[in-house]
């Protein structure tokens, strides 16, 4: 059952084969079960009973859409009425957000099923999801191993088969390595798309929501559902959302696939390069044609982006001061003790150091040296796609340069880490769209993902081309042992 | 050595928004703590702020007022630093790019009008309010406030004493008043002034250090708080000691100020553009809009005063500092047969004391323009004497009726009889020998003894040019 497409789900659910209910006891048994994975912080077991028993109403009464009834496991970022939401920190760990975000909003007004909230870096801060003062999540792949980050939880649900369907977000790469490490389809939908009300601010310039599944058409038939203006979010797009779904069917042939230089060079696991471009061949064998591209600023994106993201941060994090809500310290001596005990003993290590980063670059005397350059770069990088789109409809690469590492291998070298998301993040400074997709396996039997960067707005190219494919590759039907 | 005073102001006025600048929570005074606080206002995690675009239009309004440059491209800012009272841990604002950029504004001075430079007006959000009565040793946060939007004036160091600061400060206060777009009310904080205020010997080109005084919630405590400053200053440099940079706090009680931070202590604000919110973009036709919707303006209506009532530059700038005074005195003149100097004389004058005495608003008088014009019609037609018509606007205010109703209930109307007034002089003469031999000896000042003497047997209702002509004529025979 848990292995069946959200498509596969909506026609067995229209024809009574099985119930709403009966499809979220099931995942919320696997939940439990594999509760080692620690991919939830909370599981919404409740809720999603209620929403079941009324999906199902809906369905009886010939009411339902293709996600009515179908379960979804929520990103703890994304605000959820009366649920903890912790963003994987200390500081929000008795938090129940008295709201619901546009998102999940959106998600249940469609019917589906919240099963839980899932396990993330702290703040979406990492890529290994070992930031979470939940605890480390584990990769079903090989439970040694990190599962990627920051949208952890939701790729390790999702390729644990413990919910269809996963919501993420991602300010560098937080949706699309993770589904990489993870064997997913992860799609970063453009800067706009979706709504950024009541999904807690990282870097309020870089976040976008999207979301994690196993195969590009659930990712096209939930990401439409996600999609569209919210007058609450004034960096919301009020332009009409395309038909995912139905272009997904198209032919690729002539489509002009961009290979930039930067992304085939020295710091990309043999393993990865290879299964990458096996993956393009497959591409062309399909019809696309390929074209070498420059992307010659990509080199700064990872600076670029450490002083952006970490400047934005310093400001989002500073309403966390124990003053209203949240986790506050025991014991202070005075109203500027309260919120240095408060935020010490609230935030996790890489947190403060982004706060503290960030902190740094936008103070008077050195604003200019580094926020400034840095948007200056970001203009660049962001000229760099828009020339290269000039000659392509999409670009490709591998979208880490490696394979899920050791749970802890990275940990005392913060810059290594940062690496992870080399090919992901200038996708966010630039506000494109892009997509990971499982495109082969490395010696060590784990997913290689194949990035697809489309151009702004164009979600649905890249779905296309991701949907092709899998449809001549199924390298997105493999699962990891002891899940099936 | 003779020291030369340099005030520049930033005035932060609240504007008359129905809700805040970044949200749909109400912005009215008053309500009980929190009630008024949204998920924006207290900054629940994931909330974005979304502009409220008649803020802007008020402040274009202002911008317009002063003849100042409007940015049709301006950008908010978030200004970080944390305090109980500020939710987000940052204000948002604008820093580089305002809404407002340079304008004017024209103050009268004992030296003749003068123009004082605005350097720019920006849009930002109120913080909310610490509480520390009765709580327990506790402080509490009310965030009814945060979120209502401001509009911050700064100006340029034009003023030279602390009476052209406070005559700016009530041009402006007027000012916004008659646009409409801030209650002005400085007890409830819609309208707060700081002060920076520096010292330089006369024919200094350069600027002396100064010092932002904050807190200063009445025109009196401005004067007040800037002429203490002053001295302070003056006696520090003339004691070869040196003003420190720094913000003091006006205390009112004691009537100082004191330090509340130095320069080095002073925060580090970490200015940078909102990335929540886009550059806001203003079209011509939104402007165009606002332009057209001004109403006269005061300073616009008083050259108006001077021209067509022939009024004197003093007094029309009194009348028209507040629209509602002015209003009141343009329906009193266009009603009575007076003339407009003295309906201005009655406005600025008896009833200008009495609201002051009863601290009542213009707004909420009860004795209308046609009441009022009724009376200085009855000085006109000589049915009262100017002295008695005061008598009968007392009366008026006390609610005892109508001018008519009064005259006729205590008998007020003057006595214009010649015949009556003759026989009351010849009286008032054959009883006063000794002062009528006194005139005759050329001792002019005696004839106030006799039209006293003449009133008070009519109790003040003889016609006074009568009285005049007939002792006159009596006494020179």
């Amino acid at each position: 059952m848990h292995q069946k497409s959200i498509a596969e789900h909506a026609n067995s659910l229209a024809k009574g084969e099985y119930s709403s209910v009966e499809l979220t006891e099931h995942f919320l048994k696997r939940i439990e079960s594999n509760s080692d994975l620690n991919a939830f912080i909370t599981v919404t077991d409740q809720l999603a009973r209620e929403q079941a028993t009324q999906a199902d109403q809906l369905i009886k009464a010939g009411k339902a859409g293709l996600l009515t009834g179908i379960p979804i496991a929520q990103k703890d970022l994304l605000c959820a009425k009366g649920v903890l939401t912790t963003c994987g920190s200390r500081i929000l760990e008795n938090f129940i957000s008295p709201y619901d975000a546009t998102v999940i909003t959106k998600l249940h007004e469609q019917g589906m099923v919240t099963l839980g909230k899932t396990n993330m870096d702290e703040f979406a801060m990492g890529s290994s999801n070992e930031t979470s003062f939940y605890g480390p999540v584990k990769n079903p792949w090989d439970l040694e191993r990190v599962p990627g980050g920051s949208s952890g939880g939701s790729a390790a649900a999702v390729a644990a088969m413990l919910a269809p369907v996963a919501t993420a977000t991602d300010t560098g790469g937080s949706i699309r390595q993770p589904a990489a490490l993870c064997g997913l389809t992860g799609i970063k939908p453009s800067y706009g798309r979706v709504s950024r009300f009541g999904m807690v601010a990282f870097a309020s310039s870089l976040d976008q929501a999207g979301v994690i599944t196993r195969n590009a058409e659930d990712a096209a038939l939930v990401l439409a559902a996600m999609s569209g203006f919210d007058p609450r979010d004034s960096t919301s797009l009020d332009v009409p959302v395309p038909d995912y779904v139905a272009s997904l069917q198209d032919s690729i042939k002539g489509k002009v696939i961009g290979l930039p230089k930067e992304f085939f060079g020295d710091g990309v696991e043999p393993d990865v390069a290879d299964a990458v471009q096996a993956s393009i061949r497959e591409l062309e064998a399909l019809g696309a044609k390929t074209i070498e591209v420059e992307l010659p600023n990509s080199e700064v994106g990872i600076p670029c982006y450490y002083v952006l993201a970490p400047a934005e941060a310093s400001s989002n994090l500073s309403r966390f001061d124990g003053v209203r809500y949240g986790f506050r310290a025991d014991e202070y001596l005075d109203l500027n003790d309260m919120y240095e005990q408060t935020r010490a003993q609230g935030f996790g290590e890489e947190v403060q150091r982004r706060i503290m980063i960030g902190t740094y670059v936008l103070s008077s005397g050195y604003y200019d040296a580094y926020y400034i350059k840095a948007q200056k770069l970001r203009r660049l990088i962001s000229d760099d796609f828009t020339k290269a789109f000039e000659k392509c409809d999409l670009i490709a690469g591998p979208t880490a340069p490696d394979t899920a590492f050791r749970i802890g291998d990275k940990n005392d070298d913060p810059v290594a880490m940062y690496l992870n998301d080399i090919f992901t993040n200038s996708v966010n400074l630039a506000g494109l769209p892009g997509i990971s997709v499982a495109a082969g396996m490395d010696r060590k039997n784990l997913p290689v993902g194949l990035h697809l960067i489309g151009r702004y707005l164009d979600e649905s190219t890249i779905l296309n081309v991701a949907h092709q494919f899998q449809r001549a590759t199924g390298w997105h039907l493999k699962m990891p042992g002891g899940y099936e | 050595m003779q020291w030369e005073t340099v005030i520049g102001l930033e005035i932060h006025v609240q504007l008359q928004t129905r809700s805040k600048i970044f949200s749909g929570a109400s912005t009215a005074y008053g309500a009980e703590p929190n009630t008024q606080a949204c998920d924006v206002s207290i900054a629940l995690p994931g909330v974005l702020p979304v502009m409220n675009i008649e803020a802007a239009r008020l402040a274009v309004k202002f911008g317009l007022a002063i003849g100042a440059q409007i940015n049709r491209r301006s950008v908010f800012a978030r200004k970080n630093y944390f305090y109980p009272d500020l939710p987000k841990g940052y204000q948002i604002s604008q820093f580089e790019i305002p809404i407002v950029g340079k304008g004017a504004i024209e103050i009268e001075t004992p030296d003749g009008p003068k123009s004082v430079g605005i350097t720019r007006a920006h849009l930002e959000e109120d913080a909310g309010k610490s509480l520390h009565e009765n709580l327990d040793g506790q402080s509490g946060i009310d965030l009814n406030r945060a979120g209502t939007p401001l509009i911050e004036i700064v100006s340029d160091p034009d003023m030279r004493s602390a009476t052209e600061a406070v005559s700016y400060l009530r041009k402006l206060h007027s000012l916004v008043r008659y646009l409409g777009i801030s209650d002005g009310n400085m007890q409830e904080g819609s309208f707060r002034c700081d002060a920076n205020v520096s010292i330089r010997p006369f024919g200094q080109e350069e600027y002396g250090t100064r010092a932002e005084i904050k807190n200063i919630n009445s025109f009196r405590f401005v004067e007040k708080a800037i002429n203490y400053e002053v001295d302070r200053q003056i006696d520090l440099l003339e004691d070869d000691s040196k003003v420190i940079q720094e913000t003091r706090l006006y205390d009112a009680d004691k009537d100082e100020t004191r330090s509340m931070r130095s320069k080095e202590e002073a925060h580090d604000y970490r200015y940078f553009p909102d990335p929540d919110l886009p550059p806001m973009v203003l079209d011509d036709a939104f402007i165009a809009e606002i332009l057209e919707s001004l109403p006269e303006l005061p300073h616009q209506r008083q050259l108006r005063f001077v021209k067509e009532f022939e009024l004197n530059a003093r007094d029309a700038d009194q009348l028209t500092s507040d629209r509602a005074l002015a209003d009141y005195f343009e329906s009193l003149q266009a009603l009575t047969k007076v003339s407009p100097r003295i309906a201005s004389n009655w406005v600025l004058g008896d009833l200008s004391a009495a609201l002051n005495q009863s601290e009542i608003e213009i707004t909420d008088i009860r004795i209308s323009a046609k009441e009022l014009a009724t009376l200085l019609d009855r000085i006109e037609d000589k049915t009262i004497s100017g002295k008695i018509a005061k008598e009968v606007f007392t009366a008026m205010w006390n609610g005892e009726g109508s001018a008519d109703q009064i005259i006729k209930s205590k008998g007020l109307k003057q006595i214009t009889d010649t015949d009556a007034i003759e026989s009351i002089v010849e009286q008032v003469l054959a009883e006063s020998e000794e002062q009528v031999l006194q005139y005759r000896d050329g001792n002019q000042k005696v004839i106030g003894y006799f039209v006293g003497q003449i009133m008070k047997k009519t109790a003040g209702k003889a016609n006074p040019q009568q009285v005049n002509e007939i002792l006159r004529n009596k006494l020179g025979q």
